[in-house]
């Protein structure tokens, strides 16, 4: 190996490097990734919050593709994308689900009333029965789920428009496409 | 002057929420024997915090820690083993929520990585060594000796080791 090559090896390194750990930083370590995906969503029956004679289960997923969105009044991150939820509440494509995660009814139902219901239904899980399942480690957190019922991508944090924009409105996109 | 008024209101809002933070303790759970609370305590040492990343279940008063703490000591008097319990906390919350990352292809670099990193500066540094060494063995030409003694002759003040005046 020539000389001018060899004292250009550690110049290499040290760039492999850099490349690496500005990949590392520009990562959020508190979004981890979810197992579920690709997986069906689990199996689960909850009261629907405003009407609790009726329910909202796994079998309520299946058939369209669904947006399921784990919020709670107490979470402020929830309230910057409510209006976001509004908007795509009234698109046909989808629905939109809510499951109000760890709060108390008469809170979230304080919330749906005074910004609007966003939601096709709202599952009702004050105790993290059913967020443990679905792997909930905060809020907001959406899910966004095929005709089959299968998860197919988790957004971690609230809805924006950059995050509709760039990658659930092509998800759906190409759901419906898959789906139709 | 309002910069007091805000740290005085900081001060209040931090009285008023230590008033309503109720730390968890280990007391709360109920165990058969010594062995299953020893248990428990190992088991939520292994399982990672989602929320505070660098805290064990064992250790962080976050909602979400009692939350999976609860499930633990649920599925742990229901009679199942750790092994399930981790692995029914890992279908749901991914390998993160292990402190210990199990060994598979997807983590091969995160375990034999810094052996190979080890391997690679050994093989470097005796490579070097041995190459420097051979060099210094190799006896010099005629020519060579004949060069140096000339030089060894003309300097002045030799044989001094000191440095040489200008």
């Amino acid at each position: 190996m020539s000389k001018s090559v060899r004292f250009l090896i550690p110049l290499i390194i040290f760039g492999a490097l850099v490349i690496l750990l500005v990949i590392g930083l520009g990562k959020d370590p508190s979004k981890v990734p979810s197992p579920l995906i690709g997986k069906q969503v689990p199996v689960f029956s909850l009261p629907e919050l405003t009407d609790p004679g009726r329910t909202v289960s796994n079998k309520d997923l299946k058939g369209q593709i669904s947006l399921v969105n784990v919020w709670a009044s107490w979470c402020g991150s929830c309230r910057q994308e409510h209006q976001a939820l509004m908007a795509l509440s009234k698109e046909t494509d989808f629905q939109v689900v809510g499951l109000n995660w760890k709060d108390a009814a008469q809170d979230a139902l304080a919330v749906l009333r005074m910004t609007g219901n966003p939601y096709a239904m709202v599952g009702y899980d004050p105790d993290n029965k059913v967020g443990l399942h679905w792997g909930v480690y905060g809020a907001p957190e959406t899910f966004v789920v095929d005709q089959a019922g299968i998860i197919r991508y988790k957004h971690i944090g609230p809805i924006d428009r950059k995050v509709w924009e760039e990658t659930l409105q092509p998800l759906v996109a190409q759901l419906k496409a898959e789906g139709a | 002057m309002s910069c007091m008024i805000k740290s005085l209101l900081l001060g209040a809002l931090l009285l008023l929420g230590s008033g309503s933070v109720s730390a968890y303790t280990l007391e709360e759970f109920q165990f058969d024997s010594p062995e299953q609370q020893t248990e428990f305590r190992e088991l939520i040492a292994k399982l990672r915090c989602l929320v505070c990343q660098n805290e064990s279940l064992a250790g962080s008063q976050a909602e979400l820690a009692q939350d999976l703490r609860n499930e633990v000591y649920r599925m742990m008097r229901a009679g199942q083993s750790q092994d399930e319990i981790l692995d029914f906390l890992v279908e749901r919350y991914g390998d993160f929520v292990l402190y210990d990352p199990p060994l598979k292809p997807s983590t091969y670099l995160l375990w034999f990585g810094p052996f190979v990193l080890i391997g690679i500066a050994g093989f470097v540094v005796a490579r070097t060594i041995l190459s420097k060494k051979r060099a210094a063995d190799e006896p010099i030409s005629a020519a060579e000796q004949e060069r140096l003694q000339a030089l060894l002759d003309n300097s002045p003040d030799s044989p001094s080791s000191g440095p040489r005046p200008t």
